[in-house]
Parts: C-alpha cells; structure tokens; sequence
C-alpha cells in the first residue's frame, strides 16, 4: 500500500473487525560522541483521537493512555525506539465492541515528539492489526518519507453494524495530534 | 548498575561504606562472622550477632525481622580482617518456620549509603537448611569483593558456626538464639503483602556484565575460575568445589547430620535443579522458589454468544485476599469506565439535538408549514435513539458487574466484607495484618443497586475524618444532634474492623473525648476492654494523649532517620496506633491543634493515625489555619454523600458507610473476641 491511498477493508470471511492495534516502530538513533553517551534520541508518538460526529470526545496519546471508556488503550509511550527490526515500540489496542455509541470514528496519528523528519529515521513503519487473527491490514514505510514530523495514518469508522479502516496516510507536520487537528478534520 | 549475581559469581564493591539489606518473607536472624587471611573466625568475638551486634566496621540488627539492614564500613574493620560472612538462620523455638524450604527465597542485596544497589543476590533452593551463609565479602589483593555463597546447613547456626572454624560454635548458636527469643518481644511483624512486583527493585532479566564478570550461562563457572581458592580454607565451600559434588549438597548435608524431615510435598515445587552442568542454577534468580500460589479460580468457559460466569477471585494475585482484592478494583474501574462512555453519548446526544434544534429555529424554511415540526421531531428522535442505544450498552455492562458482585461480596474476607456478611459471625482473631479494610460502599446515581466495596490499603496512608457537619450532606431530613451520634457511631465501626482484623497486640486505639459527647456511642469499645486506657477527658487528658503520641512519633522518626530502628527503649510498643478524636476542638488548646496537625503529618509513616470526629464549622475560629489538616484526612460521611473521585475519570461517587445491622450483636461478638485475645496476648 501507498501513501494516499485510500481503501476500505472488511475481514476477508466477510465479517467485521472486532479488534484492531496500531502499531509504530522504528529504530533507534546511532550513538554518537566518544562514549557512545551523546545520543539524538527519536522519539515517535502514536495517538488515536477518537470522534464523535466529527468533534474530538477523547484522545489517547502518552499523556492519555486509556480512553475514558476503556475501549481504547495505549502500551506506554517508547522514548526511544526500538532495534529496527519490525517489532512496535508502541501500540494502541481499541476493542471495538466496547466503544461508546455515539464515537463513529477513531483516527489513528503518528508526530515526531523531538522534531526529525521521517527523512531521518530508519527503519519507520506504522501499521494496522487485526488483533483477532493477527493479520496486517495496512502497513506505512515511514522512513525516508520527506519533509515531515506527522502522519495522518488510517481511520476506523463504524459501516452499518460493524466497522471499516480507510488508510489515509496524508502527511503533515507537528509536534503532537492537537497541531494535527487541522489536517485530521478534511479526512473525516 | 545493579548485578545481580547467582551462586558463586562475584562483584567488586565501589566503596568501603555498604548497607546489607536482607529481606525474607519471615523474621529471620542476621550476623556476621569476620575471618582472617585464612577464612579462620578467631573466636566469639569475632562474630556479630544479635547478642553482640556491633563489632568495629560492622553492625547487625538485634532481633530476627523479615527485613534487615547491616551497616559495614569496610575501612573500619581490623586490618586483620579479611572476610566478612554475612550469615542468615531462622529463629529456633518461636513456633515459626523451622526449615527455609518452607518460606520465601531471601533476597540480599549490598547497596550504597544512598540506597543504590550494588549487588543483589536471591538465595534460592534451600530445602532443609535453616541457616545459610548469604554472602561473603573478602579483601583481595587491597580489593573489597562481594561473591554470593547461599551454602546451606541443616544443622543450623552450630554447625554453620563450626565450619567456619569457630571452636565454642554450638555455645554461641545457642547464645544467639537465646538472645533472639529475648528480642522477639519487641520484633516487628513482616510487612503486609504487596502486589507482586512492587516490594522489590524492579531487575532486569539480564544483569549487565561487570568487568570481572563473564557474560551468559558460564558465569559461575568463570567467576569462580578467576579467584584463586583461598588458602586452607574449608573444603566445603561451594566456591571451592564446582561440579556434581556441589549439585548434591543438599543430600549431602542431610545425610551428614541425622537426615532432616523429607520435603513437604506442598514446598516441593523448586525447579529441578539441573542434571548436568555442575552447580549453575538456570531458574532466574528473581523468581520465588518457594510454593507458587494455588491458580486463581477461573471462570468456565463461556457459551457462545453470552458473557463469562463471574467467578470470586478471578484476578491476578499471589493470595486469594490479593486477587479479590483486585477484582473489586476491576470493578470498579470497570463501572467508572463504562459509565462515562455512557455519560459521554448522552452529552454528545443532547448537545447535538440543541445544536440541531437551534438550526431548525433559525432556518426561515422551517416556519413554513410543518417543516420546523418535523425537523424538531427528528432531532429529538435522533437524541432518543442514541441515548437509548447508550443505554443498552450500560445496561449489558452493569448486569455483568451485578452477576460478578453477586459471586463477589460472599467470598470476601472480613477485613472486606461489610458488617452483614455472615463471615462476620465466624469471626477468628486474624494471625497477619491483611492487605486492605473496607471502608464503605461506592455508587454511582446510574447505578444505584451496584455498590463497590470501597477498599484501601493498610497501613493507611492517611488519617481519616469522619465529617459531623452538615455540610455537603445530601440527607438534610436529619438533624445535627442525630447527625453527631451517626458520626462517632460509624467511628466505633471503623475502630472495631481496624482492630479486628490486626493481630492482638499489633494496634492500639486511644480515644480522646473532651467533654464526654460520645460516651454512650463509645460505649461498646470501653466496655468491651479493646481501648488502650479510657477515653481521656478534659483538656489535660487531651494534652496527656497527644504528648504520648507526639513523643511516640519523633521518638521512631528519630530512630529510622538515625537508621537505629532497633535502638528504641526496651518495652517500647510496637503496634500502630490509631487516636480517635471526638467533638474537636472542644478541649484543645493551641499547642494541641499543633500536635494534632503534627500527628496529621508525620503520623502515618511512623505508624501513628488519627480518626477525627468532626464538624469544620466547630473550628470556624482558627480560619484557614485548619485547612491543611481538613485536606490532609479522608472524608468520610455517616450519611450518604457523593464527595469521592475515582482514580481514572474522576466521577463523583457517593460513599456510604457499612453500617451494623439493627438488632445485630455482630459488633459485641467481634469485640469480645479482639479483647479475649488482647488479655491473652498480654499475658
């Protein structure tokens, strides 16, 4: 899949998502300096925002790491990254059958807290997961991306009784989801 | 950089000042034998125990704890000296556990005077032993090292004691423990269980490699590889015989020393110690070797398409008053969670139908015909629709929680159960203090028939007041006089469950009634004889109780910053204490509000809590210089009263206390029985 595209998944046996986990991984910055103790570290933040009717209710992001309604949780804010090789540094679960009625949709962010652009770091991917069944729903090469600190990444929207993803994957720039703002509501 | 060593392996030590920490799930005695060049304990006075705990350059504590610290100062020693052996053994003829097969993994670690930790070491698989040696710190070319030993003897401290070459071994093993069963007395009780986790410095799964300290499995090996065998020192040192010899010590030992009992088939469930390889032991050295907990009851599996059953103590947790205990905090977090996704849909719903209806009023089209009625009828059906939906949610949720509370409230403790649980009325005097007390019930207005045991840990963290006023209390119908007798009524309770569930002789309660208001209220706790003396009266019965307490609280605050937690006086009492005032301020004077604010503070870290009685429009007159103590105590109501947040969405829940059934001699049986144990306890 491509930045920009735009597609909308049902589970392929025809029923609807239940679970799904954003996960955003990335590797960590080389150390520099004699000791290997001066380090620039990278520090990517993985948001969700959850709306209602296109208004923010509630976000979940490293200062917010479960939603009110508990539906939606974040593992914990990595500072860091990881050792690149594919495993997420954070992740955000959603259950969806425990959100509230009236969220109709959830968007899913990514923002360099500490400013490099995604030209800048290795190894960057965020993806979508289907959390019953483990597979992959749609999966971003961050790294090398141009000029910018954002990523408008995926919605999940609720479609009749179930619920669809659309990926999105616009970029943007912004240190976290409230500069996104923005740029999140066009894509509602 | 904390190393955390396995048997054998060593660590150099950065400075000459060290703190010893020893922690054990049971009280435990501490010493210290100092060896020459040769290993040699020259004789009694080379030996540090709790008859003699303080020789130059090291000083153990003087009585058996759960928890111990043993100042060293290296440079301090006699230069003669240069190994330290820091010994462990169980306290003979206490009633306790008489082998450490049967208790908690000690845990030592050698830390900075800061608190850093050095080293830490957790002894595992002990079997039969009941003393072992910990730790051994020697002097190497200059060079101070720490190498963990966990060499075990069946034999006890004698024969610890005669392997080190210390000729009137048995005498002093029985000297020690003589002078154990003296300060045992005074000893502390091991503190109340934590969740898992929190009680320990959080290690890593792989210490980080120290210079001298190979990484991986060859550890043990390659440590003791690199320290050459002291000279003539005994044969029976782990260090000095890897291999197979040393996997079967064990064995070995009982073999040698009459053969201790076999292995408790509940104990014997340490990991199998490897067959081949010699002595390394792959367990991780972080985890308890000793019985793991019976597995939480789980709940069947569920039918397709229907919630699971509710099972009590279906949470995490290594005893069942710790998984019931954090089941109810599931729950709770459970009805705060999912009523504010219900309160945020109908937000959202009413703030759209105005939203809505406000587009329809300003909308020319709409006062055309039948338009605008239409347009309001459908935003109404449209709020309607959602709040019903939001509903429907919250009522699937809230079942659940009422089939889980159903299953719950009978399977909880006393210390959990409100006073109408029938587990009240086979009330035994409890033997360890448990981990939390109800102190009420929770609500919400949605949810009215859902009630959350309001549960907090012990020791509280805060002192607790119990507000007589009118202020804030829903229940106006109720008159202050009425009001008043609630509050020191609920104070009984709440004294009568603190005392009920310590040990005896593990909390004392002092009640100060100036002008004897509450007499008939207290009666049930003077009567019953569980009170520490009779309710002081008077202002000079006010300034006698907190004087005691207030001396108390710098006399502890004193010892532990002194870190001379063992030198307080002989008789000392060391149960927690808890003062309950009544009818504040009458009978204080200004140098007593200033002890009682002093008591606030510093109280509850030392042991000392305050249960206040009181109506803040009483203390009117010291204006806002109450406020800090109002602030610093939790509020309690005897009526109901939503004045308390939870931890995650911060609702307002409505508290209620667990009141005595009318006509019930729950609290009369209870006390009875606390009072029986008190006499016998003193005896």
């Amino acid at each position: 899949m491509t930045k920009g595209q735009a597609i909308s998944l049902q589970k392929s046996d025809g029923g609807s998502l239940t679970a799904v986990r954003m996960g955003l991984g990335w590797q960590a910055a080389p150390r520099r300096g004699l000791f290997g103790s001066r380090t620039r570290e990278i520090d990517l933040d993985a948001s969700a925002v959850l709306f209602a009717d296109k208004q923010p209710v509630d976000v979940v992001f490293f200062r917010h790491l479960v939603s009110d309604d508990g539906s939606v949780r974040h593992t914990g804010d990595n500072l860091v990254g990881g050792v690149g090789q594919g495993g997420d540094d954070e992740a955000i679960l959603v259950d969806l059958a425990r959100i509230p009625v009236h969220i109709d949709q959830i968007v899913f962010t990514v923002n360099s807290f500490t400013g490099q652009t995604f030209q800048e770091v290795q190894n960057a991917f965020c993806r979508l997961v289907d959390e019953t069944n483990g597979q992959e729903l749609a999966r971003y090469t961050l790294a090398g991306g141009g000029q910018y600190t954002a990523q408008i990444m995926a919605k999940v929207h609720r479609a009749g009784t179930g619920w669809q993803m659309t990926a999105i994957g616009t970029p943007a720039n912004g240190r976290t989801f409230q500069d996104l703002m923005p740029a999140i509501l066009p894509v509602l | 950089m904390t190393a955390e060593l396995v048997r054998g392996q060593n660590h150099p030590l950065p400075e000459v000042r060290l703190e010893i920490r020893v922690s054990a799930g049971t009280p435990i005695v501490a010493g210290a034998t100092l060896g020459d060049e040769h290993g040699r304990v020259h004789g009694v006075e080379w030996v540090a125990h709790p008859g003699a705990p303080t020789l130059p350059g090291i000083e153990v504590s003087q009585q058996a704890a759960a928890d111990h610290r043993l100042a060293v100062d290296l440079a301090a020693l006699a230069p003669s000296v240069h190994r330290v052996t820091v010994l462990l053994a169980l306290p003979s003829g206490s009633g306790g556990p008489a082998r450490f097969g049967t208790v908690a993994a000690p845990f030592v670690a050698v830390t900075g005077l800061d608190g850093s930790e050095v080293a830490s070491y957790t002894i595992t698989d002990l079997a039969a032993e009941s003393a072992v040696v910990a730790l051994e710190l020697y002097r190497r070319q200059g060079v101070w090292k720490v190498r963990a030993v966990g060499q075990g003897y069946a034999g006890g401290l004698a024969e610890l004691l005669t392997d080190q070459g210390l000729p009137e071994a048995g005498q002093l093993a029985g000297s020690i423990q003589e002078a154990v069963i003296q300060g045992l007395a005074r000893s502390v009780a091991a503190p109340p269980p934590r969740p898992a986790g929190a009680d320990r410095p959080r290690r890593t799964a792989a210490p980080a490699p120290g210079p001298d300290q190979p990484h991986g499995g060859t550890a043990p090996q390659g440590a003791a590889g690199n320290t050459s065998p002291p000279q003539g020192h005994h044969p029976t040192s782990p260090y000095d015989a890897p291999g197979p010899q040393d996997a079967t010590r064990p064995d070995h030992a009982a073999a040698q020393h009459g053969g201790p009992a076999p292995a408790d088939p509940s104990t014997g469930t340490q990991p199998a110690a490897p067959t081949a390889g010699g002595p390394v032991n792959y367990a991780h050295p972080g985890r308890q070797t000793t019985a793991p907990p019976t597995p939480p009851p789980t709940a069947p599996p569920a039918r397709p398409g229907q919630p699971a059953q509710p099972v009590a103590g279906d949470a995490t947790g290594w005893s069942m008053d710790e998984r019931l205990y954090n089941q109810v905090w599931g729950m709770f977090e459970d009805l705060a969670r999912t009523t504010a996704a219900y309160r945020s849909a109908v937000d959202f719903a009413e703030s759209r139908m105005e939203q809505e209806l406000d587009k329809v009023l300003s909308d020319p089209r709409s006062r055309i015909g039948g338009q605008g009625d239409a347009a309001r009828e459908a935003a109404r059906a449209k709020h309607a629709e959602l709040v019903d939906q939001a509903r429907a949610a919250l009522d699937r949720d809230l079942a659940q929680l009422r089939a889980e509370a159903d299953v719950v409230e009978p399977a909880l403790p006393p210390p959990y159960a409100s006073w109408d649980n029938p587990v009240w009325h086979g009330y035994r005097v409890p033997m360890e203090i448990p981990m939390a007390l109800r102190l009420g019930d929770l609500h919400l207005p949605e949810s009215e028939d859902v009630r959350i045991p309001m549960l907090v840990r012990l020791p509280l963290e805060r002192g607790l007041w119990i507000d007589s006023g009118r202020s804030g209390s829903r229940d106006s119908l109720v008159d202050s006089e009425e009001l008043r007798r609630l509050a020191v009524d609920m104070a009984v309770e709440l004294a009568a469950r603190l005392l009920a569930v310590h040990p005896p002789g593990e909390y004392t309660v002092h009640v100060v009634d100036p002008a004897g208001a509450g007499s008939s209220a207290l009666a049930p706790l003077v009567r019953s004889g569980v009170l520490a003396g009779p309710p002081a009266a008077g202002a000079a019965g006010v300034s006698d109780v907190l004087g005691r307490l207030t001396q108390r609280v710098d006399l502890v605050q004193m010892a532990v910053r002194g870190g001379a937690a063992d030198s307080l006086p002989p008789g000392f009492d060391t149960a927690e204490q808890l003062l309950i005032v009544n009818d504040f301020p009458h009978g204080f004077d200004d140098r007593a509000v200033t002890q009682l604010r002093y008591l606030a503070d510093e109280g509850p870290a030392v042991g000392v809590h305050l249960m206040m009685i009181a109506d803040r429009q009483d203390a009117a007159a010291y204006g806002p210089l109450l406020d800090p103590l109002w602030r610093s105590l939790m509020r309690l109501t005897p009526t109901p009263d939503d004045h308390l947040a939870d931890p995650w969405v911060g609702h307002a829940w409505t508290y209620e206390p667990s009141h005595v059934p009318p006509g019930s001699r729950v609290l009369d049986h209870v006390l009875t029985q606390v009072a029986d144990a008190r006499r016998s306890w003193n005896r």
